[in-house]
């Protein structure tokens, strides 16, 4: 089976991101691979095992994608895809679709193209929908289990009522919860073999396609008010008294 | 503005950030709701109620599933033959992937998880939530129709007008449909996290009971784990006691204690409810990030330095396992109907 997997470089979870003149800043904080991204080439990877194939990792950024393109290399990719050109900065996750859809075509004959379920920088998730549409594969999204069954897809999507029980013939575009299993480590000699790996870069004249526009302005950037609260601590005798008086506080609040 | 909004449910039922849409929708002017699905007469009947102006209703048997392809293109076909200005969905995980596929088809874009609306003329910014909530972007689009995901829980629900009604156009489904529904399992019993008014929360500090005593026979890891599904069991009780859900911290998901779908953070569920009670967890950047925007937060822990405490308004520093049971018991017998 040939299997992508797309990723994107973000900043850590832990990260502490203020605005400062109009931009998201995170300080020293590390960039890493979007954690959710993690997960598709979890899944990748576990389909490979399953099925024999190669994984190859994609991203569509500049230099910095290079980081999450590495850590997938390390966990166990074949290989890996940057798509860099100097008409890509500041695009918008649609235009991130259009050059993904048109990759996947390029490079021919995929089976299966995994995605985290969104980024946890612009927290968008669109793009695995939008690539599906984009090649007219079934978008199978928030995806907890996958198997193989023949020629079909078995799988099970997180919906808000539970989980929904859906078939569908590859190609395909899977984007994945964390149900799917926890992440594999990078081994030490993944993490070499990262390290050396030439990453090829395709132009958008490489893949075909013009710079696709954006359609969202983005007008301004604020960070998020702080909530001034002051916490009140509740002390009482026991936990009886403690109890009473902190549910006589919550109660008094009228939000039940 | 003429405006559609989509009225997100499960098997004829409404979730209800679809009737917050509805509200939105309503502040615009005239709302047409699309209601796809089969067997959907009580669902138009109560779209009317919701303050819903026209109802494009497209019933039948092939949608009886939620399928995005199928979806999308009954979606299409509905904006050709009606048109609008302005398309809304709830960001719900249908909702936000249909608004997706239709930023595709209708050669616009998609404005994901508004938290506000501001109309200036005839185009709408919306304020979203970045970086989990860290930030704040004010985004528009030029492209026509505008299209925008609503956050549940950020905009009011409209009051109920019982009776009201109106006219309802039939449409067909659309074609192209990609995927089989083979059925579904349930999500274990209970209020959805993200429509929960109160939420109790806990973390890896519910595995620390000193004062049960696993059965024999566990290992190590088998009695940690009885020890929190004890723990989580408190926290139930209590969530029951107020109607409301139980969350947990990622600690909590990752060290085995409780499935993923109960996650409340970055990398889980984003929860704005009424009450969000936070117990034995500290308080990780990526914990707060998804639950934040709470309206009222409590927290119980035994370390007056966790960073929970920073968010709370009120605070218990203290031993959990006696606080909640107390706690229980006086909502219990308060909030006894």
């Amino acid at each position: 089976m040939k299997l992508v997997a797309c990723v994107k470089t973000t900043p850590d979870t832990t990260a502490t991101v203020k605005v400062d003149n109009g931009k998201a800043t995170w300080g020293d904080a590390p960039l890493v691979i979007n954690p959710w991204d993690e997960y598709a080439v979890e899944a990748a990877l576990q389909m490979k095992e399953a099925n024999s194939g190669t994984v190859t990792a994609i991203s569509v950024g500049g230099e910095d994608a290079r980081i999450a393109l590495k850590h997938a290399l390390a966990m166990g990719a074949d290989d890996a895809l940057l798509i860099s050109d100097p008409a890509l900065a500041n695009i918008d996750p649609q235009a991130v679709a259009h050059i993904l859809a048109a990759a996947l075509q390029k490079l021919g004959g995929v089976d299966l193209a995994f995605f985290g379920r969104q980024a946890i920088d612009d927290d968008s998730g669109t793009t695995p929908a939008q690539v599906a549409r984009l090649l007219g594969w079934p978008a199978l999204t928030l995806v907890s289990v996958i198997k193989v069954e023949g020629s079909s897809l078995r799988v099970e999507r997180a919906i808000e009522e539970g989980r929904q029980i859906v078939t569908a013939k590859s190609p395909a575009v899977i984007s994945l919860v964390k149900d799917i299993g926890e992440p594999r480590y990078p081994s030490f000699m993944g993490i070499r073999r990262a390290s050396k790996a030439e990453i090829p870069s395709w132009s958008l004249s490489q893949i075909g396609i013009p710079a696709p526009s954006n359609g969202i302005e983005y007008l301004s950037l604020e960070n998020a008010p702080v909530r001034e609260v002051v916490c009140e601590f509740v002390t009482g005798a026991n936990p009886q008294e403690i109890a009473e008086d902190l549910a006589d506080k919550i109660i008094g609040e009228k939000l039940l | 503005m003429n405006t559609l909004v989509y009225i997100d449910h499960f098997k004829g039922e409404a979730l209800p950030a679809s009737w917050e849409a509805v509200g939105v929708g309503k502040t615009l002017g005239k709302v047409t709701a699309l209601v796809f699905g089969a067997g959907l007469e009580t669902l138009a009947r109560n779209a009317f109620e919701y303050g819903v102006d026209e109802i494009l209703l497209a019933d039948e048997p092939d949608l009886s599933d939620y399928r995005a392809e199928l979806y999308a293109a009954t979606l299409k076909q509905a904006f050709t033959q009606h048109g609008c200005d302005v398309l809304l969905f709830p960001t719900t995980g249908r909702g936000r992937e249909l608004a997706a596929m239709a930023a595709i088809d209708l050669n616009s874009a998609v404005l994901v998880d508004a938290i506000a609306l501001e109309a200036n003329g005839d185009k709408l910014t919306v304020t979203r939530p970045i970086y989990g909530g860290k930030v704040l972007a004010k985004v528009t689009s030029s492209l026509k129709p505008q299209i925008i995901t609503l956050r549940g829980r950020a905009f009011p629900k409209p009051a109920l007008q019982a009776g009201k009604s109106g006219p309802v156009t039939k449409i067909v489904a659309g074609t192209g449909a990609l995927t089989i529904v083979e059925g579904y399992s349930t999500a274990e019993g209970g209020v959805s996290l993200t429509d929960a008014n109160v939420i109790v929360s806990g973390g890896r500090g519910l595995s620390e009971n000193p004062s049960l005593h696993p059965p024999a026979g566990l290992d190590a890891k088998q009695s940690e784990i009885w020890r929190a599904k004890q723990g989580f069991g408190m926290l139930k009780e209590m969530a029951d006691a107020m109607g409301g859900a139980v969350g947990a911290s990622r600690a909590a998901v990752d060290a085995g204690y409780v499935p993923y779908s109960m996650q409340v953070g970055q990398t889980g569920k984003l929860v704005s409810p009424n009450l969000y009670i936070a117990c034995g967890i500290s308080g990780a950047i990526q914990h707060l990030a998804g639950m934040r925007s709470s309206k009222l937060i409590v927290a119980i822990n035994k370390d007056p330095e966790a960073p929970i405490f920073k968010l709370a308004r009120y605070g218990v520093v203290g031993d959990l396992y006696q606080i909640v049971p107390a706690l229980t018991a006086v909502f219990k017998k308060r909030l006894a109907k």
